[in-house]
């Protein structure tokens, strides 16, 4: 279903004659506007449009940055302040850019949440929730570089502690991070490298992004109810119908991201990080960004250099292999009776681990962070093989469009028994 | 057709470590790599932090009490065996008198960060918490350093390092 014919017809001269040599516009048609989305998409959908937003914001705003920004160890923090203060519309442009970063991380964790609810990275979208993951990681790369670009006590420390991690590899860990700062300590060189990276990751992530994309017109949308399309009727063309809401799921997300904007810009922040880096003066509480906090916590939780640094990498990555895991027949945990009670003690526990990764490692703090990291490999590693083969679904509609249609063509006329459910 | 693939790879590879190599420490930050340091206003009890490769290195004057504590300890107790001392060889036992120069004992130079994951460690100052072991007290993940520097408690894997010094005159000395 997902290799619809294209209904595009080139209208003027021009058009057929572009179309005969180079159908880019065919392309586009036949990928957002004749393009068949499942009837009963619901507002997390809007999500992969919002994230593309996000980025095009990220772009637009960290672009005309560079033209202020100075990448040096001894001008960067005077900089932003000159970009805050001096420049026209800076503060604005500034405020933007850095809770833009924010805004982009409840996004994509909420469109995770998303694919693990509705069992988006079950076959055949394998490829396409591994190319998320690594998008999402390009992202956390992104975003911590960007962080260090202020100069601030939480950026220079930041820096520190996270480049620190890989000196936890046996025999070359120190050499990698020394080559990594281009010194023997964080210094103004290492600002001036992560500047460069910073600027070049959000072009690579678009690129990954358009194969994300490409991967998702390959083997179709997924949907709440998890059943593959099956007919015409299952489906509208995305323009109008799931761009208009799209629009609509946009919005309200920009409403919410424009009140951070305005009245809360630093809310989302640190305030140490308008103290400028001090290298001789560590801030007695190291945190990170927020959306970092929960792989900060597993990191804390495991008493051991090494450990610790394998466990958060691990978390990440075990994302990776959730296709696999899961042995359900059946995705989306909306007729999952069983699982959808660990998918939400999951979805606490990660908001758990967020919370505890902002608080001081000591007393009960440490207890309920190595408690929630437990939960949280074993909900991968034997709750979702386990409860997958244990568990009977609930009863499927038969298509899309009896989920909609509340069984439209259900009972067949002067039928003397239910269809047969499976 | 092998061959010139052949030759095509190791082109590649040799192009490439350039671009790799130029990101280690340049030659400027590698000439900077010594310093000389007075230490006759530090008195004893008292510590100072100089900067040393852009790092800061811990000199503590320490009181015959905090030696002995140093010294007293069975090195059982200790979390890391080793002397991290950049003058002496790996294995070395990390008792006090290896973290240190022989009739200058009371002197304790190291670089001031933490193994784990690279804060400075509190303790430099009289009002700082020195921990449970009356060295240095890391506040980031909680290490806890003795009055030799070496990692007594927390996740920290090994003790303060010591830098490769030596006493140029009875009190001056020259790191690196």
């Amino acid at each position: 279903m997902t290799q619809h014919e294209s209904t595009y017809r080139p209208t003027t001269r021009a058009g057929q004659w572009l179309d005969e040599r180079l159908p880019a516009a065919r392309l586009m048609h036949s990928s957002f506007v004749d393009y068949p989305t499942p009837r009963n998409l619901n507002y997390l959908w809007t999500f992969g449009g919002i994230l593309s937003f996000c980025l095009g914001v990220q772009i637009v705003t960290g672009i005309v940055l560079a033209m202020h920004y100075v990448p040096s160890d001894k001008m960067a923090f005077d900089s932003i302040e000159h970009i805050r203060r001096n420049v026209n519309f800076g503060w604005l442009i500034r405020n933007v850019h850095a809770v833009g970063a924010s805004m982009f991380f409840i996004a994509v964790y909420i469109h995770i949440a998303r694919g693990l609810y509705y069992g988006s990275y079950k076959a055949p979208r394998e490829v396409l929730w591994i190319l998320g993951v690594i998008i999402y990681l390009l992202m956390m790369a992104a975003g911590f570089m960007g962080y260090t670009l202020p100069w601030g006590q939480m950026s220079f420390w930041g820096v520190t502690v996270i480049t620190n991690l890989f000196s936890a590899i046996p025999f070359v860990g120190q050499s990698i991070v020394k080559w990594l700062w281009g010194g023997y300590a964080v210094s103004g060189v290492t600002l001036n490298r992560f500047f460069s990276l910073h600027y070049l990751l959000p072009f690579v992530i678009a690129g990954v992004v358009v194969l994300h994309i490409w991967a998702l017109h390959v083997v179709g949308q997924n949907n709440p109810t998890g059943i593959e399309i099956k007919t015409r009727a299952d489906t509208v063309p995305m323009t109008p119908y799931a761009t208009m809401k799209d629009f609509v799921g946009l919005s309200v997300f920009i409403l919410f991201f424009s009140w951070f904007v305005f009245f809360a810009p630093d809310y989302l922040g640190h305030a140490d990080n308008y103290i400028e880096a001090n290298p001789l003066s560590t801030p007695p509480h190291i945190v990170p960004e927020w959306y970092y906090l929960p792989f900060y916590a597993i990191l804390r939780a495991i008493p051991s250099k090494l450990g610790g640094v394998v466990a958060m990498f691990s978390a990440i990555l075990i994302l990776a292999f959730v296709p696999w895991l899961d042995t359900s027949r059946v995705k989306s945990t909306k007729y999952r009776p069983v699982y959808r009670y660990f998918f939400w003690f999951f979805i606490f526990s990660v908001l758990a681990l967020g919370y505890l990764g902002g608080k001081p490692p000591e007393g009960a703090y440490v207890y309920w962070a190595r408690f929630f990291t437990a939960y949280y490999f074993l909900h991968f590693l034997v709750v979702m093989p386990i409860v997958g083969v244990l568990e009977t679904p609930r009863p499927m509609p038969r298509s899309i469009s009896e989920a909609v249609l509340g069984g439209a063509g259900g009972t067949p006329h002067g039928a003397t028994a239910a269809p047969e459910r499976r | 057709m092998i061959s010139a693939g052949a030759f095509a790879a190791v082109g590649a590879a040799a192009t490439l470590w350039p671009l790799i190599q130029q990101m280690n420490p340049d030659a400027s930050t590698q000439a900077l790599a010594s310093t000389e340091i007075d230490l006759k206003p530090i008195q004893e009890g008292q510590a100072i932090t100089v900067i040393w490769r852009g790092k800061p290195v811990f000199i503590r004057n320490r009181t015959p009490d905090e030696i002995k504590k140093a010294a007293d300890t069975p090195l059982a107790d200790l979390v890391d065996a080793s002397a991290r001392n950049d003058a002496l060889p790996e294995k070395a036992p990390a008792t006090d008198l290896n973290r240190t120069k022989k009739g200058k004992e009371n002197w304790l130079v190291m670089v001031g960060i933490c193994t784990h994951l690279g804060c400075i460690p509190k303790g430099q100052s009289l009002s700082d918490s020195k921990g449970d072991y009356g060295g240095w007290f890391c506040p980031c993940h909680g290490s806890h350093y003795d009055t030799a520097g070496r990692i007594r408690k927390g996740p920290a894997p090994r003790n303060l390092e010591v830098p490769p010094y030596e006493f140029v005159s009875d009190t001056t000395i020259k790191i690196g």
